[in-house]
């Protein structure tokens, strides 16, 4: 039996050092109806037969690695440094736990304070967590820690339209058990003024996606102070998180928390996940903040170590009075993270992002010269913009598909208004000659 | 293990070193626009030789599964086997995108069906999503599910749910997150739900009672059956937590014991790696009443096309996509390997070599309960006449090349230790680590220093937790 060690000899010996005759002797506590169920699986196959299993489910998929792609919406084609897997599948760093015995975690405890120090520095805020699954959980938890933060006094969440649809989504899962609203986003066309406009002393936060789920960057100038002289929060989600290393952080802008969807930074795309949420806020604001923290200390000899910290926030120690239920701390996705930024470095992260910038905004001026395409974006945008279409995308992206290339995110999935509009993403791994047969393959479907 | 001290990557920083490469641009450039770009970004710059030896190095400041036996009570730290991370880097599953046409996606949608199949069965459920990331995500999506349930019906007024007092701090922190006032029920002496009070806290205000079975003492709920009966015939709900499930693999399936809902672990259970805390992935089963409850989207099939839906009354989302698809390759690939029988082998095994393992311990420290256990057990770890504690004992063991046991948990039991040995050790490590408990007791009454200043060969030693509280540093200052 693969993975279990116990011989036939050694199970002689333990059933008489336990002093019982059979294993079955075990579970005698389990009611006998119920005890031994028959499990109808196929039957157990050798590692050979399973990969070939999954060689065969990988040919139905269509790849990334083989199309050229042009879809982002919340999750992005970044390339991932050879160095970064090669490093976080040592076993040391994959098969260790919660390093809740920190004289022997403190490779997983520095990775993460240094994850938590380069964040700090990407964001501009000062204090980061690694906890968080994804950045539609890591906004969720950001607007209870809002409420939290009101003491319960104000019951309302402003959150933007133009943040990712499935955000939302996960935010409306996420609070039915507090006593709050969510508005905002019930008008489509809201603008960040209007936004604005709608925020009292009920207010508990506003949360925007800067650049916005559209591409665009929104102009945030006196923004914070509007927001904090009404006693409220200003929540920033910074997806693409890719766009830090070029444009200018939510934490100069007096953003009180920043979330972000972390996959970018050395995460592969993975069907959805495993992702990390990025996390970040104020100092003034740790207490009431979700999720662990690594904080750095000395040793009984007076060397430097990292240990988790500031816990009585936390389930194990608060239960139910805690300020989460999150136990996770997304070490790996961290991890990955981090090794991302430090490889990449001062210069790389700059060079990354100026690639999807120049290179989506080629991609948008060719489109825009088609006759039957246009690009929505009026301003400023990063890298994805919106192209109207002359045809449903989701047809548009069938025929893509069979040249090879994936298509962008139909809109009218979730704005019913927007019809027949694509949301175009563009990164580093999109070469001139790829962004050359994509538009091709758009003039081919016009006046079809 | 790598002792000397590394220094913080900003410190190995040189201005204009390097380590990426990137294509040249190849297209016209367009400038961004004043007042968006950022002024600086202070990032280290190492070469890939500094970057390499810098996480090699804090990678050998971690003890793991890989390199040492680690009874990590109720954390099911197995083995993890290396087919699984063959799988999950097979690129034509990985560089998938989430959001592809599902005819794009075929392979993917279908592992993810497969592995929903599965998991059913093994737990004897009628329905599964695999959205949760982690187990406390689970118990969120059940907990929440619970509550859409009772709401569907126009029954509003269940506003409590019951809690052992054995619990994982995320039962009631979860409870509370959806809405829920917690009522903790106490354990009687054999460790199981104490029956009695459970009647009396039963009654039209209960949503329901989260049980993990078997227990964090590692037991068997003796009354599995009248504790789901008492809750039912009040109306509530019965959530199990999964966290145990490595012991009832093959053994006892956990919707026939009359659970109606319960989260897994497959980074416990089904090997996915801890990632030293995540990623995990929290999948939650349900029986057909709640099936329409589930978050979503899940996978469903039609003729033979695998599409995503959402169940009709669905809780929502409860993130981005459709939960933590790596872990789902891994956890296939798994159950794959084991089959139906190898399943119930692991749960034999591992509830066979935990109790070995306690028959060994339990001449030297005391049990909190004295019975047959299932995968791990509790042992009092301080040790009488002596002012050693379970604390001390837990960082001696350290120094004998032994991860410690989860200590001071549950709560329930004064200096607890919480051993869980897993089915994919052998016996000379179970005999090594039983040895070297042995050894530490005689040190307790011999050299009680030796173990209030240990660990003494690692990285660093105690560390000063209460300066780290009053004074946080928590990223690097330069």
């Amino acid at each position: 039996m693969p993975y279990i060690p116990v011989t036939e000899q050694d199970q002689r010996e333990m059933l008489t050092e336990i002093g019982i005759h059979s294993v079955a002797d075990l579970f005698e506590d389990v009611p006998v109806q119920h005890r031994f169920p028959d499990i109808k699986l196929p039957k157990a196959v050798s590692e050979i037969e399973v990969l070939d299993e999954l060689y065969g489910m990988a040919l139905k998929n269509s790849s990334t690695g083989c199309f050229a792609t042009f879809l982002g919406a919340g999750a992005y084609n970044h390339f991932v440094p050879s160095a970064i897997p090669y490093l976080a599948t040592r076993g040391e760093f994959l098969t260790a736990y919660t390093p809740y015995q920190p004289e022997v975690s403190q490779g997983t405890l520095q990775a993460i304070f240094e994850y938590q120090s380069m964040v700090a520095e990407l964001t501009r805020m000062p204090v980061v967590n690694a906890s968080h699954y994804d950045g539609a959980t890591s906004m969720a938890e950001a607007a209870i820690m809002a409420l939290n933060v009101a003491n319960g006094k104000r019951h309302k969440i402003i959150i933007a339209p133009f943040v990712h649809p499935q955000y939302r989504q996960t935010l409306r899962t996420y609070l039915p058990g507090k006593q709050v609203t969510i508005v905002g986003d019930e008008n489509p066309q809201a603008s960040l003024s209007d936004l604005k406009a709608m925020v009292d002393s009920d207010t508990a936060c506003l949360i925007i996606q800067n650049p916005t789920f559209f591409g665009d960057l929104l102009d945030v100038s006196n923004l914070a102070e509007a927001i904090h002289q009404a006693g409220a929060l200003l929540i920033v989600v910074a997806t693409p998180i890719m766009s830090l290393g070029l444009l200018t952080p939510p934490g100069e802008y007096g953003a009180d928390i920043v979330v972000a969807e972390g996959q970018p930074l050395g995460g592969g795309m993975n069907f959805g996940g495993p992702y990390l949420g990025i996390f970040a806020t104020r100092e003034q604001l740790i207490r009431k903040m979700p999720g662990r923290l690594v904080g750095e200390t000395t040793d009984t000899n007076g060397r430097r170590g990292y240990v988790l910290t500031l816990s009585t926030r936390e389930q194990h120690i608060r239960r139910e009075k805690a300020t989460s239920n999150i136990c996770t701390n997304q070490g790996l996705m961290a991890l990955m993270a981090a090794m991302y930024l430090a490889y990449m470095g001062k210069q790389g992260m700059r060079q990354v992002a100026e690639l999807c910038y120049h290179k989506a905004h080629y991609t948008a001026a060719r489109i825009g010269q088609l006759a039957e395409y246009q690009v929505l974006n009026s301003g400023v945008f990063f890298n994805e913009f919106i192209v109207q279409c002359p045809r449903p995308v989701s047809e548009i992206n069938q025929e893509l598909l069979k040249k090879g290339i994936l298509g962008g995110y139909d809109l009218e999935q979730d704005y019913p208004e927007r019809k027949n509009q694509m949301l175009v993403c563009v990164t580093e791994l999109n070469s001139q000659p790829q962004i050359d047969r994509f538009v091709e393959a758009l003039l081919a479907l016009q006046g079809v | 293990m790598w002792n000397e001290l590394e220094p913080v990557i900003f410190d190995l920083s040189s201005p204009g070193r390097t380590a990426y490469t990137l294509p040249e641009i190849d297209v016209p450039l367009s400038p961004v626009p004043d007042g968006y770009v950022r002024d600086e970004l202070n990032l280290p710059e190492v070469s890939e030789l500094q970057f390499v030896r810098h996480y090699t190095h804090l990678s050998q400041k971690n003890f793991s599964i890989d390199t040492v036996f680690y009874p990590l009570g109720s954390c099911t730290m197995k083995y993890n086997p290396k087919v699984n991370e063959r799988a999950a880097a097979i690129e034509g599953l990985t560089q998938v995108h989430p959001l592809q046409p599902e005819s794009a996606a075929q392979g993917s949608l279908e592992l993810m069906f497969k592995l929903q199949e599965a998991l059913k069965e093994i737990s004897g459920f009628s329905a599964v999503s695999l959205q949760p990331a982690a187990g406390a995500h689970g118990e969120f999506a059940g907990v929440l599910v619970m509550r859409a349930y009772h709401q569907s019906r126009g029954d509003e007024k269940r506003t409590k749910v019951l809690i052992p007092d054995s619990a994982h701090g995320t039962n009631p922190a979860t409870s509370a997150m959806s809405g829920f006032s917690v009522v903790q029920i106490p354990s009687d002496e054999r460790g199981n739900v104490d029956l009695q009070a459970l009647r009396s806290a039963c009654d039209e205000t209960v949503a329901g009672l989260m049980l993990t079975n078997p227990n964090t003492l590692g037991l068997f709920e003796e009354h599995v059956l009248e504790v789901c009966e008492t809750v039912h015939a009040c109306g509530g709900l019965m959530y199990g937590d999964g966290a145990n499930l490595n012991a009832l693999l093959g053994i006892a399936r956990p919707g026939d014991l009359g659970f109606d809902v319960m989260h897994f672990n497959l980074h416990k259970t089904f090997t996915t790696p801890h990632g030293g805390g995540g990623p995990g992935s929290g999948p939650v089963g349900v029986g057909e009443k709640l099936a329409a409850f589930l978050p979503g989207p899940i996978v469903v099939k039609e003729s033979d096309f695998y599409k995503l839906e959402m169940p009709e009354k669905s809780i929502g989302r409860l993130k981005a996509f459709y939960g933590n698809y790596g872990m789902f390759i891994r956890a296939y690939t798994y159950i794959r390997m084991m089959g139906p029988d190898g399943l119930r082998a692991v749960s034999e095994n591992a509830v066979l070599n935990a109790n070995y393992l306690k028959a060994k311990v339990s001449k030297h420290f005391a049990l909190a309960v004295e019975r047959t256990c299932m995968h791990e057990f509790v042992v009092h770890g301080d040790i009488p006449g002596t002012d050693v504690h379970a604390l001390d004992v837990s960082k001696r063991l350290i120094d004998y090349g032994q991860h410690p046991p989860t200590n001071y948990f549950p709560l329930i039991v004064h200096d607890a230790l919480m051993i869980e040995p897993t089915e994919t050790e052998n016996k000379e490590a179970l005999d090594a680590f039983a040895q070297a408990l042995i050894a530490i007791r005689e040190e307790a009454i011999s050299s009680p220093e030796l173990l209030h200043s240990a660990p003494h060969n690692t990285p660093v030693t105690r560390l000063d937790e209460v300066k780290a509280v009053r004074n946080p540093v928590l990223c690097y200052k330069g």
